[in-house]
């Protein structure tokens, strides 16, 4: 007994000598780095995020509600929200079932240039939207190569609705794809096999079996690509003319609102578009905050 | 509904997963298709429940009932399929799950919403699962899921039974219950049912039929008893249980140059008499290793003198007292029987009169 005493004696004494002074976890850093890095993000997201976001309210409502409200009273405002909803109420959906449809093949068959595909559906994430403006005016405009036969039709798309939808629906393409194809990646093919053998129809299986399987994620991509379809600027203002009362979006509006030095009405439009933005946030913590119950 | 594959092909991109391979499955029969891992038996499997297909459906041909189903889609050949991981709908209850089938079929042949839940019921009832009707995937154990998963295939009455390695995920315990309670089950519903293991115990003891696959290739189809006694290949004599391995030049009197022959020994076949013993049976001498007795029997490793060679002897309990084996002991090694690939080459003066030792190393 006494011998085996000191044989353990040391090794506990040893233990109590690493463990005793290290009160803090070990994964844990130092607590000058922990302040450091909250910190720096803490000031960051001020001066970047929080304060701009201010700066929208507090100009839109720098005359009081009443100049705010009658901002909106203005046809060409008006007008350049409705085509903003207009726009996100066609590009979205053309992105949800491209996004689905992408995913659905990239995921759930296997082909030749499966990972090429994949790499294109990111392309508007790496190209400029006014690049991609530029290329629709290249394709669809007057001297374009499709621009003969579309004005013999009597389409017009440049300097139009139609050229507006293009460049928001290109700029939106990834983000309902990207959401899906990790997510339907993990869940596998197994159920969808099982509902094969059952004797379930393709319409039936994605239906009942798909999509319930990645409804948040396919929610979480449509409330991103709405908010980007909303807020697209750069190749909608190559494509669009920028033509008030016409082909003004909200983003195109505000800018000109700037310009001709009307700072209550742009902010005031700009806050509407930061309202949204807003929403959109939240409603996408919400859905994660549903998901994961 | 008896089985027939004929000639399959199959191959995924340059990887040959199944190289012409023919099985026959009798009506009603339990079949397990038993390998390791890559052997082409869940390919197999699969080509059988129609969720994969044969290189060229001209060539491979799959039969139901002397059917030709080969170009089928699962879906319509009334198979009953279930998976490694049971691919339960998730967000669907166990009856939901259950129900599926039914509710999928054409609006003119679906039960009236009664009858499904009478079905779904009965189901719950034939897997043991009564009560779990509302629970969801994720509120179920292993062996739980697995059932649920079995009820959902026989839902629309299969005709075949397609499981793929179905107690693969299941610890020990829960495997050797459901394993038992699968045989009764199917010997009571009669369905002719196809499974797929690379558990060899699993095999044996639950099919009336075992074809051992590799290298996507069968290897050998026979009962339990036949493809352990009478293994056809080393392959599965390797595979099947345990074996020793024994490098000699049978025959020492042949010609020089021919291949050294591989032994084959069973350790049950293995038997250990005293060095000093008036024997001329032994094949050869070994020094004891180690001793592990748990049970009737004892199981003992020894080391082959010169060429070191180890292996391993099943010694019943009241035979090693006698033996009074000590690890560093020397004994004279009988062999009881031996396999040798190919057959014919075999003499049975080979292996008496410590042969095996002259012509080893």
């Amino acid at each position: 007994m006494e011998a085996k005493k000191t044989m353990h004696a040391p090794k506990l004494h040893r233990f109590r000598a690493s463990s005793v002074p290290r009160t803090r976890f070990a994964t844990t850093e130092h607590p000058a780095v922990r302040w450091l890095l909250t910190g720096i993000t803490v000031t960051f997201l001020t001066v970047f995020l929080l304060f701009p976001l201010f700066t929208v309210f507090h100009e839109a409502f720098s005359r009081g509600m009443e100049m705010y409200l009658a901002s909106f009273d203005d046809r060409f405002i008006r007008h350049s929200i409705k085509l903003t909803l207009m726009t996100a109420a066609i590009a979205v959906p053309l992105n949800l079932i491209f996004g689905i449809a992408a995913a659905w093949a990239v995921t759930k068959f296997d082909f030749r240039g499966k990972s090429l595909l994949v790499t294109v559906i990111d392309l508007p994430f790496s190209v400029s939207p006014v690049i991609a403006g530029f290329v629709f005016i290249l394709i669809f405009g007057a001297h374009g190569y499709l621009g003969p036969w579309v004005e013999k039709a009597g389409i017009q798309i440049v300097f139009a609705f139609p050229g507006i939808v293009l460049a928001t629906t290109f700029g939106t393409v990834p983000f309902i794809a990207r959401e899906l194809i990790p997510l339907m990646e993990a869940q596998g093919r197994d159920e969808e096999y099982a509902a094969m053998t059952l004797g379930a129809s393709g319409w039936r299986t994605f239906f009942k079996v798909t999509l319930p399987n990645v409804k948040w994620g396919l929610f979480y991509g449509v409330i991103l690509c709405n908010a980007r379809a909303m807020g697209e600027f750069g190749g909608v203002e190559v494509v669009s003319g920028s033509i008030s009362g016409r082909t003004n979006t909200m983003t195109l509006q505000i800018q000109q609102l700037y310009f001709d030095y009307a700072t209550v009405p742009a902010f005031a439009v700009a806050s509407v578009l930061a309202f949204l933005a807003l929403v959109t946030l939240i409603l996408k913590n919400a859905l994660e905050w549903w998901s994961h119950r | 509904m008896s089985i027939q594959a004929i000639q399959i092909q199959k191959t995924f991109g340059s990887y040959r997963a199944l190289d012409d391979v023919s099985l026959e499955v009798p009506d009603g029969k339990l079949v397990s298709l038993l390998g390791p891992s890559g052997s082409g038996k869940t390919t197999l499997l699969r080509i059988l429940a129609g969720l994969e297909f044969p290189d060229s459906v001209e060539t491979s041909r799959v039969l139901f009932h002397g059917k030709d189903v080969t170009a089928t889609p699962a879906g319509k050949r009334g198979v009953g399929f279930v998976f490694q991981h049971y691919a339960l709908f998730k967000h669907m209850t166990v009856a939901s799950n259950i129900a599926f089938g039914l509710q999928s079929l054409p609006r003119r042949e679906r039960p009236s919403r009664d009858q499904i839940k009478a079905r779904v019921a009965e189901l719950l009832g034939l897997v043991q699962l009564d009560g779990l009707a509302k629970r969801y995937p994720s509120e179920l154990s292993g062996g739980q899921r697995q059932r649920v998963a079995l009820a959902r295939a026989l839902a629309m009455r299969p005709k075949v039974l397609l499981l793929d390695e179905p107690f693969g995920a299941l610890d020990a315990k829960v495997r050797k219950d459901l394993r038992r309670w699968l045989r009764t089950f199917q010997e009571e519903i009669k369905v002719t049912t196809v499974f797929v293991t690379h558990d060899q115990e699993e095999a044996l003891e639950l099919a009336d039929e075992v074809v051992i696959m590799n290298n996507a290739k069968i290897e050998q189809v026979g009962g339990p008893q036949t493809v352990y006694d009478r293994p056809v290949s080393p392959f599965v004599i390797e595979f099947l249980g345990n074996v020793n391995r024994f490098v000699a030049g049978v025959g020492s009197s042949r010609s020089p140059d021919r291949p050294r022959d591989v032994l084959y020994v069973r350790p049950h076949d293995v038997e250990l008499e005293p060095e000093e013993s008036e024997t001329h049976d032994y094949a050869l001498k070994a020094k004891v290793q180690h001793i592990f007795s748990a049970g009737n029997y004892g199981r003992v490793t020894l080391e082959r003198l010169g060429t070191h060679e180890p292996f391993e002897a099943e010694v019943a309990r009241e035979r090693l007292r006698e033996l009074d084996l000590r690890p560093g002991k020397v004994v004279s090694v009988v062999f009881r029987h031996v396999r040798l690939f190919p057959k014919g080459q075999f003499l049975e003066a080979d292996i008496k009169d410590g042969k095996l030792e002259a012509v080893a190393g």
